[in-house]
C-alpha cells in the first residue's frame, strides 16, 4: 500500500500523546482545565475531575465505522470527540464522526437498553418478558437449536440479515456456531443492494457485478450524473464519502464541468446547488436513459467503436448466437424491436416528467464531455423494476465510451474498500440452498411451497421446510422488512416460525417479537477493533478499547455464542482456544505481519486511531486496456448488453403478466408504479435515508428524533388541495396498511410524489387497530418481490394523504 | 480587545446537524435546547407543461449559526441583572449564571434568537464558543465536528483575511445588524441575500 501526503511515523508520534495516556489509565492533557461533563459542575475549590481519553468507533451500517474518542469522568462518558489527530481539511484524512456518532452516549446510556437476559411471557409481539439467568438463556438457546436440527433439519435455521453492528473485526460470530452445528438455510441479496447485485453480473459478469471506481475519481470528471445517489445523505460521517463530493465538486466547477443530481426530491447533495438538481418521477429512471439513448444514437453521437469491440447487444453487428432478430438494443431504442415504440424525449417526458428539451440537453452534454463519471446509488434499484433501472443507467457509460477511463465509472456505485484487517473466520455453511433475503418470513409461512422458478430458491427446486428458528443478532427485520401487518401476522402464529432469539442493545420492534431477548454489549463497553468504514475509500484502523465498564448484565455475543457451543459440544472448534480479546489481536498482527508498515499492536492502542491515503482507482480499467488478456467472466467475455442468460431465465421462471425480466435494459414501470395510481391511492412514495438513522439504527433516541423530525415530504401541489401544511399529523394509506407522520410542505420534491424516511421505529398495536404513529415506510410497503432478484421494492409505493 | 468569530460555509454545509449534535453532547443539552441551529432555507415553484413534465425554481441551502458574539451585543446592553457578559479578552459573549434572574430580556432582544432558557436550572444559557476549550488553544465544539470543514473559528480580522469573498449575514438571517454579529459566510450559490423574502425556514420546527 501507498503512503500519500502523511508522513507515518511523525503522525504516530503526535497521536500518541493523548492514546498513551488513556492505555495506560492515565490523566490525559485537557483534564487539567477540568474539562467536566455538565457545566456549572463544582466550584473553584472542587478537585478537578479525572478525565480519561478513549478511543472506540460507530459501528452501524453506513458504511462509516467513525472513530470516537470519548472523554471519560467517574466511570462514564462526558462527551465524545471524533477523529482530530489525523491530517485535516478537505482532501485529509480525519474521519469525522457525524451527528450520529456524536450522540453515541446517549444510545450507551438509554432508557432503552435491553439490560438483561429475558424470554417472552406474553403473545409473541406483544413485548412482555421476565428477566432469566444467563444459564437459563444459554440452556435454552441450545436446546432450541438442537432441537430444530433434530426434527427439521438444519434448513429450518436461519440467521436474518441484519446490519446494527456492521463495524468490528469480530462481529456476528454466531454464523459459524451455526455452521459448526451443521449450518442453515442461507440467503443471496440484501435490503439495499438487492436488485442491483443481481441485476449486474449479468451485465459485467459476477467477478464484476460491483465494480465501479472510487468516487473521488469524479475529480478527474467534467460532467458528473448521479442517479439516486447522495452520499451527503447515505455516507455521512467523515469516515464515509460525503467529505469527497464536497472536494468533487470544487474540482468538477473549477474546470468548467456540470454536476448532475437525478433524484425525486432536492437532496442534500445538492444543499446550496439547486441546480444540480433534475427532477425525475420516482422509478422512472430508465426512461430518462432510453430517451438520452435515442439523442445519441440519432445524432450519431455513440461511440460505435467501443460498443463493437467491448459490447454485444448494442446493434446487430454484436448479437449473440440465438437472440431473436431486431432484439437490439438499438432497435429497442429506435422503436424496431421489443415494443417498437422510438424512445424519444417527447417520449419520456410524461414518464418522467422531465421537460424534452431538457433531455436533450442532457443527451448533449454528455456527449459532448470529455470524461463523464455516470453513477448510481441503491435508491433506483430498491424498486419494483430496479433490476431492469440498475442495468440501463450504465448504458450512458457504454453508448459513450465514458468506461475504464480516468475520470469515468462503470455506472455503478462506488466500490467498497476492504482495509487490511480480516473478520473472524468461519466455518463453510454445509446447507448451499438459498432463499432472497427478502423472502424470510415468506419461508417461515409457507417455506415448502416456494419453488426455484417462481421464488428464486437457489441450490434446490423448492424448499423442503419453512424456517423454525431464527437467529437474529443486531437487526430489526420487523421493522425494516416490507409490510409490517403481514410480518406480524406471520410471526406470532408460534406453529410457523417456533423459536426466535433476539440479541440486541435496545428493544427494538423486532426484539419485542423473541422468546430469548438477550442483551448484548455496546462497542464501548468491549475492546473493539475496525478497519475504517467500506463506504470511505481512505483506510483507516480504530483500536477501540473498553471505554466504559458492560452496564446491568450486558454480555458480549461473542461470549454468549461459545457458552451455547460449549453446550452443544464445539466450544474448542467455536473459540480455537481464543477469548473475543486474543481474536482482535490476533486478526490485527496477521494483517501487521502481510504488512510490516502497519503499526504494532501496542503501538495501535496507544494511537487510537491509523489512517492512511488510499489511491483512486477506475473501474474496469484493465478491460479497457486490453480486453482480449482481461476477458470478463461473462458467457461471451464482453460487457452484455444484450444478455443471453436474462432471456433464458425470462422463458423459463414463473412470471406475472407484470413482472418483466428482458435480456436488454428497458424502461418498464414494473408493478404498483405511477401507471397503477388510483383514485384511492393516487400519489406515488419512495423511501430516502434520513439523517437522524442509519437504517433503523439510532431510530429510539429523542435527541436525534426532535433534531431531525420524521416527517413525509410533499410538494405543496399536493397539499394545498388536502389542506395540509407543514407540521399537521397525517395519514398515509396504502393497499397494505396506515402510518401517522408529519408533513414537510416543500418544494424540494416532485408533485405527484412523496418522500418518507425510511426505517423510523414501528410504533403500532399490531394486536388492535394497527395504526404506525411511528412513521415507518414498511408499514406501506408491499412484500412483492421484485421479478429477477426477489428483492424488496420498498420505494415502490402508491399511497393516499390526508390530515388525520 | 481580541474579538473571536465564527466562519461558515454556505457552500460546503450540507445540514448534516453533527454541529448541533456535537455541541448538544459537549454541552449536554436535551431535545429541548440548542446553541447553534441549521436553518434550512428555501423557495421557489413549479410550473406543469402540457405533456406532463414540470419545470421549477427551488432553490434550497442551509445555515448553521450560533451565537454570533456581536461586537455591540444587545443581550449585555439590555440584561438588568448584569448576567450577559462580552469578555474584554476575547469578545465572547457568555452568561454568568451565578447572577441571571432568568428574565428572558436577552432572547427577546437578541435578532438571533441565541439565548436559550434553561427551564430545569432556572438561567439564561447560550453558546459562549467552548471558551474552555478557547482558553486550551482547541476550537469549539462544532468547528472541529463539522464532516465537511465548512465551520471555522477565529479571530475575526484573521477569518476576514482568509476568506476575501465571505459575507457578513445570508437570509434567513435579518438585512439589519446593528449588533455587529462577528460571523463570516461564504455564500453558496442558491443562497440568498439577508433579509430576503421570498423563501422560507423549511425546519421551522427543529429549531429550538
Amino acid at each position: 500500500m501507498e503512503m500519500a501526503n502523511v508522513s507515518r511515523r511523525s503522525f504516530m508520534k503526535g497521536a500518541g500523546l493523548a492514546g498513551l495516556a488513556a492505555a495506560a489509565g492515565g490523566v490525559s492533557l485537557s483534564s487539567l482545565y477540568g474539562c467536566s461533563p455538565t457545566e456549572g459542575d463544582g466550584g473553584a475549590d472542587a478537585p478537578a475531575p479525572v478525565e480519561q481519553v478513549i478511543w472506540t468507533h460507530c459501528a452501524p451500517n453506513c458504511g462509516g465505522a467513525c472513530p470516537l474518542q470519548c472523554h471519560v469522568v467517574d466511570g462514564e462518558i462526558a462527551y465524545i470527540e471524533s477523529d482530530n489527530v489525523s491530517e485535516g481539511g478537505l482532501g485529509g484524512l480525519q474521519a469525522r464522526a457525524c451527528l450520529r456518532g456524536r450522540s453515541m452516549r446517549r444510545w450507551l446510556n438509554s432508557p432503552d437498553r435491553v439490560m438483561y437476559p429475558m424470554k417472552r411471557v406474553g403473545k409473541r409481539g406483544a413485548g412482555e418478558f421476565e428477566r432469566i439467568t444467563w444459564d437459563e438463556a444459554i440452556q435454552t438457546v441450545a436446546d432450541k437449536l438442537k432441537y430444530t436440527i433434530d426434527t427439521y433439519g438444519n434448513e429450518a435455521v436461519y440467521s436474518a440479515y441484519a446490519s446494527g453492528v456492521c463495524a468490528g473485526a469480530v462481529i456476528s460470530t454466531h454464523t459459524k456456531l451455526i455452521n459448526l452445528m451443521g449450518g442453515c438455510l442461507g440467503y443471496y441479496g440484501d435490503y439495499s443492494t438487492a436488485q442491483i447485485t443481481r441485476a449486474m453480473p449479468f451485465t459485467y459478469g459476477p467477478s464484476n457485478g460491483f465494480t465501479a471506481s472510487a468516487l473521488i475519481e469524479a475529480k478527474n470528471s467534467d460532467l458528473l450524473i448521479l442517479f439516486g445517489n447522495s452520499p451527503s445523505d447515505t455516507r455521512m460521517g467523515g469516515g464515509n464519502m460525503t467529505h469527497v463530493m464536497a472536494e468533487i465538486r470544487e474540482s468538477i466547477y473549477a474546470k468548467g464541468g456540470k454536476i448532475v443530481n437525478v433524484d425525486y426530491r432536492l437532496n442534500e447533495t445538492s444543499s446550496g446547488y439547486p441546480e444540480e438538481w433534475l427532477p425525475i418521477r420516482s422509478g422512472t429512471d430508465a426512461a430518462l436513459v432510453s430517451a438520452i439513448a435515442y439523442v445519441l444514437i440519432s445524432e450519431d453521437l455513440v461511440n460505435k467503436e467501443f460498443l463493437d469491440e467491448y459490447c454485444v447487444g448494442y446493434d446487430a453487428d454484436t448479437m449473440p448466437e440465438g437472440a431473436p432478430a431486431n432484439s437490439s438494443y438499438k432497435d429497442y431504442i429506435m422503436g424496431t424491436g421489443y415494443d417498437m415504440t422510438p424512445k424519444t424525449p417527447e417520449w419520456a417526458a410524461p414518464i418522467t416528467q422531465i421537460p424534452a428539451e431538457k433531455i436533450t440537453e442532457l443527451a448533449h452534454d454528455l456527449a459532448n464531455a470529455k470524461a463523464a463519471f455516470i453513477c448510481q446509488g441503491w435508491g433506483p434499484q430498491r424498486h419494483s423494476n430496479g433490476e431492469n433501472t440498475s442495468r440501463a443507467i450504465v448504458m450512458l457509460a457504454l453508448l459513450t465510451g465514458n468506461i475504464g477511463l480516468p475520470g469515468t465509472n462503470t455506472g455503478c456505485r462506488e466500490p467498497m474498500n476492504g482495509g487490511p484487517v480480516g473478520s473472524f473466520p468461519s466455518v463453510p455453511n454445509p446447507v448451499t440452498t438459498k432463499i432472497s433475503c427478502f423472502h424470510m418470513i415468506e419461508a417461515i409461512d409457507h417455506g415448502p411451497e416456494m419453488t426455484a422458478l417462481r421464488d428464486g430458491v437457489q441450490g434446490k427446486d423448492k424448499l423442503d421446510v419453512g424456517i423454525k428458528f431464527v437467529w437474529n443478532y443486531a437487526g430489526n427485520f420487523f421493522n425494516q422488512h416490507s409490510d409490517t401487518n403481514h410480518t406480524h401476522e406471520v410471526l406470532q402464529d408460534e406453529t410457523k416460525c417456533e423459536f426466535i432469539l433476539c440479541v440486541d442493545t435496545v428493544m427494538s420492534a423486532s426484539a419485542k417479537y423473541a422468546d430469548i431477548l438477550l442483551p448484548d454489549t455496546m462497542r464501548s463497553e468491549m475492546m473493539s477493533l475496525t478497519t475504517g468504514g467500506y463506504g470511505e475509500w481512505d483506510f483507516g484502523i480504530t483500536f477501540g478499547q473498553k471505554v466504559v465498564e458492560p452496564k446491568f448484565e450486558v454480555m458480549s455475543a461473542y461470549e454468549f455464542n461459545a457458552a451455547v457451543a460449549e453446550k452443544l459440544g464445539v466450544g474448542e472448534a467455536f473459540t480455537e482456544g481464543k477469548t473475543y480479546e486474543e481474536w482482535n489481536q490476533y486478526l490485527y498482527e496477521q494483517a501487521a505481519a502481510a504488512d510490516p508498515s502497519l503499526p504494532t499492536w501496542e503501538e495501535g492502542i496507544a494511537m487510537g486511531v491509523y489512517r492512511w491515503k488510499h489511491e483512486s482507482s477506475v473501474g474496469l480499467a484493465a478491460y479497457r486496456e486490453d480486453p482480449a488478456a482481461n476477458p470478463l467472466d461473462t458467457p461471451s467475455g464482453k460487457i452484455e448488453i444484450y444478455s443471453s442468460a436474462l432471456a433464458e431465465i425470462a422463458n423459463t421462471w414463473e412470471l406475472e403478466e407484470d413482472e418483466v425480466i428482458t435480456p436488454i435494459p428497458v424502461f418498464d414501470p414494473g408493478f404498483d408504479s405511477y401507471v397503477d395510481a388510483t383514485d384511492e391511492f393516487p400519489l406515488v412514495c419512495a423511501g430516502f435515508h434520513y439523517k437522524s438513522r442509519t437504517h433503523s439504527s439510532f431510530g429510539f433516541m429523542d435527541i436525534l428524533k426532535e433534531s431531525c423530525r420524521q416527517q413525509i415530504w410533499i410538494n405543496p401541489a399536493d397539499a394545498e388541495p388536502r389542506g395540509i401544511a407543514t407540521g399537521d399529523i397525517c395519514s398515509v394509506k396504502s393497499a397494505q396498511g396506515e402510518i401517522r407522520i408529519e408533513a414537510k410542505v416543500t418544494p424540494r420534491i416532485i408533485p405527484g410524489v412523496v418522500g418518507i424516511p425510511q426505517g423510523a421505529w414501528y410504533d403500532a398495536d399490531p394486536f388492535g387497530d394497527k395504526i404506525d404513529h411511528g412513521g415507518c415506510i414498511n408499514t406501506l410497503a408491499t412484500k412483492r418481490p421484485s421479478p429477477l432478484a426477489k428483492g424488496n421494492p420498498q420505494h415502490t409505493n402508491l399511497v393516499q394523504v390526508a390530515k388525520a | 480587545m481580541a474579538q473571536y468569530g465564527f466562519y461558515f460555509d454556505s457552500a460546503r454545509c450540507t445540514g448534516c446537524k453533527t454541529c448541533v449534535l456535537a455541541c448538544k453532547d459537549r454541552h449536554d443539552l436535551g431535545v429541548d435546547r440548542a446553541y447553534r441551529q441549521v436553518y434550512d432555507y428555501e423557495g421557489g415553484s413549479w410550473t406543469a407543461g402540457a405533456d406532463g413534465s414540470f419545470t421549477q425554481n427551488v432553490f434550497m441551502y442551509h445555515l448553521s449559526m450560533a451565537c454570533n458574539h456581536c461586537t455591540d451585543p444587545a443581550c449585555v446592553t439590555n440584561c438588568p441583572a448584569g448576567a450577559m457578559q462580552k469578555d474584554e479578552e476575547t469578545g465572547i459573549v457568555w452568561t454568568d449564571h451565578e447572577v441571571c434572574i432568568a428574565c428572558g430580556t436577552c432572547d427577546s432582544v437578541c435578532p438571533y434568537g441565541a439565548p436559550v432558557l434553561d427551564s430545569e436550572a432556572g438561567y439564561m444559557t447560550k453558546c459562549d464558543m467552548c471558551k474552555d476549550r478557547v482558553a486550551e488553544g482547541k476550537a469549539p465544539i462544532c468547528v472541529e465536528s463539522c464532516p465537511l470543514f465548512a465551520l471555522e473559528f477565529g479571530l475575526v480580522e484573521e477569518l476576514a483575511a482568509a476568506h476575501p469573498e465571505a459575507v457578513g449575514a445570508i437570509a434567513p438571517m435579518p438585512a439589519d445588524s446593528p449588533t455587529g454579529p462577528c460571523v463570516l459566510i461564504r455564500k453558496a450559490p442558491a443562497a440568498k441575500d439577508a433579509g430576503d423574502v421570498d423563501g422560507f425556514v423549511g425546519n421551522e420546527p427543529e429549531i429550538v
